[in-house]
């Protein structure tokens, strides 16, 4: 596909802080977090102006999937909207815990793993035609997911065990994988989920559900995690053979391969051959570069993507890792745990380091670790401070944007109404409930002139400076695009 | 405007912090002296912004399970 719709949802690590004793259990310091969502949408799982859906789930994770987005800086700055949003909250919960008497700082971190071994994800979303063979699919995507760790993963300082000692591994969630591909996803987690929930034409599209991936805090590592992902998505979907490196075990590959830093764990093929990580990268890549050589690249960032994984592939396979400790999530940390290990002459079990590891991931700007080393020009960014905050209150020119546009039309007539990823519906009018199938579509008719029964929109509305809409909020995101010019009254609905 | 990212790697290691004897004597220490100084206040940095009591924090992030 030249345009693809994609999604990611992250789920937050949550924790409370206070000065002496016990932080707040997980529920209630959630119900403090969400209580500004709550209270803007009078639900702990709703839809916001910016097309996005916040909400918490299972387990009391809050949770931001970003809206459908069709550019992959677009999806880059929804994500990182998310976690402003996140952080947002955060402040506001630890006032309203100081005002309840209580002590402390709430932590919102955008890592995978607890310490207690628990598992939260970062789900990637891919509308893929319905048309590519999902076997086929599966066999050359599985051995790209199971090895992208080495170009992609956050790194996590692993704790000693009976087996080894502490170590530095590619990925946070490698662990945490129990099967290729199924349709679950608490009880065991699959790397591919085959849950077939579109949000679009099920005739004509379905959408890859992919589980594996870290969360990133690097905008250059999304990029690359996102950008080869889709490049060997359209490879499959033009039918282009590829070498065949479908994994004998691919749940004790993704282990072995996140395990050993130097990326000389070999993981053995159906065929019975044994590869590293590296091998099974620079295969898939060198047939992405042909392909891009022979159809053109589709859009402006490709050439930054085959070239940071071309330089991944080299830190790993050198061990010079400098080539990327400013662009690779798992390298930029390890440098940092290095450093501080090397200063302080601490080992790789000294709790000080799994700390830092987690507070890399501290969504906080002023106190997390990657946006202290960001501030400093230890890391490499691609996207502006302008881009996330506009991606905070303004939907990607997709389907969201119909959403959102929706939403904020009927907030400011006062008029409820229930939207999801598809369906738009004014309770008021619940015959006119419209779906809109197209996840490209930036606009539809139909919602247009469901809207105007609400009134002349063009008089009656008028939208909200940004400055304006961040004064009295908790959060930007959470605020009201149109208010309603004064002396116009809000609508009746229609008797039914 | 964004930043390209970077085309050209760029290298440096851990390992480059000279004596201080050496770094006032060799040319082109100098910047060897200025990288551990940024090293040292950054750690500094780190040190204010993390909670003193590393164990506690590690073992007081404990979540549910989720997805």
């Amino acid at each position: 596909m030249d345009r693809r719709v994609y999604g990611v949802e992250t789920e937050f690590g949550l924790t409370h802080r206070p000065e002496t004793g016990r932080g707040l259990p997980p529920d209630e310091l959630a119900r403090y977090l969400f209580r500004p969502v709550v209270e803007f949408g009078r639900s702990s799982n709703i839809f916001i102006p910016n097309g996005s859906r916040l909400y918490l789930d299972v387990g009391s994770h809050p949770e931001y999937a970003t809206a459908e987005c069709d550019d992959l800086m677009d999806l880059i700055a929804s994500d990182r909207a998310g976690e402003r949003v996140m952080h947002d909250l955060a402040l506001a919960a630890e006032e309203r815990i100081q005002r309840d008497g209580f002590t402390g700082q709430v932590y919102v971190l955008k890592n995978n793993v607890d310490s207690a071994g628990n598992s939260y994800g970062s789900h990637e979303n891919y509308l893929i035609p319905r048309t590519t063979h999902f076997r086929r699919l599966s066999g050359i995507l599985l051995p790209f997911l199971v090895t992208r760790q080495v170009i992609a993963g956050a790194g996590r300082v692993v704790p000693a065990d009976e087996n080894r000692e502490a170590h530095f591994a590619f990925s946070q969630r490698a662990d945490h994988m129990w099967e290729g591909i199924s349709s679950a996803t608490t009880r065991s987690r699959p790397i591919i989920n085959t849950r077939d929930e579109p949000h679009a034409d099920a005739a004509t599209h379905r959408r890859l559900h992919v589980i594996v991936g870290d969360s990133n805090m690097s905008t250059t590592t999304s990029l690359l995690r996102y950008g080869s992902t889709d490049l060997v998505l359209r490879m499959i979907e033009a039918g282009v053979p590829i070498d065949d490196f479908e994994l004998e075990n691919p749940i004790a590959a993704i282990r072995q391969i996140s395990h050993d830093i130097t990326g000389r764990a070999t993981v053995r093929t159906r065929g019975g051959d044994d590869f590293t990580a590296v091998e099974i990268q620079r295969g898939i890549l060198q047939r992405v570069s042909r392909f891009v050589t022979e159809r053109g690249a589709h859009h402006e960032r490709v050439g930054d993507v085959l070239e940071l994984w071309e330089r991944a592939l080299e830190a790993v396979e050198t061990g010079d890792y400098g080539l990327i400790d400013q662009d690779i999530d798992w390298a930029i940390k390890m440098r940092l745990v290095q450093d501080v290990a090397t200063q302080k002459g601490l080992g790789l079990g000294h709790p000080r380091l799994k700390q830092i590891d987690m507070a890399y991931h501290d969504v906080n700007p002023h106190r997390g670790l990657f946006h202290l080393l960001a501030r400093r020009g230890r890391t490499t960014n691609i996207l502006t401070e302008q881009q996330i905050t506009r991606a905070m209150t303004t939907p990607p020119p997709t389907r969201a944007a119909v959403r959102g546009e929706f939403l904020s039309t009927a907030r400011a007539y006062s008029a409820e109404c229930t939207v999801d990823w598809v369906h738009h519906k004014l309770t008021g009018r619940p015959l006119e409930a419209i779906m809109v199938k197209d996840p490209f579509a930036p606009h539809d008719d139909r919602v247009d002139s469901l809207l105007n029964k609400l009134g002349d929109r063009r008089s009656a509305l008028q939208e909200r400076s940004f400055d304006e809409r961040s004064q009295d909020a908790v959060t930007v995101a959470l605020t009201d695009k149109y208010s309603l010019v004064t002396g116009t009254e809000a609508p009746e609905p229609p008797l039914i | 405007m964004s930043a390209q990212p970077q085309k050209q790697p760029h290298r440096h290691g851990g390992g480059d912090q000279p004596d201080s004897a050496d770094a006032a004597q060799l040319q082109g220490n100098a910047q060897a002296a200025d990288r551990a100084a940024e090293l040292d206040s950054l750690l500094d940095e780190i040190d204010t912004v993390l909670e003193s009591n590393a164990e506690e924090f590690v073992k007081g992030f404990v979540q549910k399970g989720g997805q």
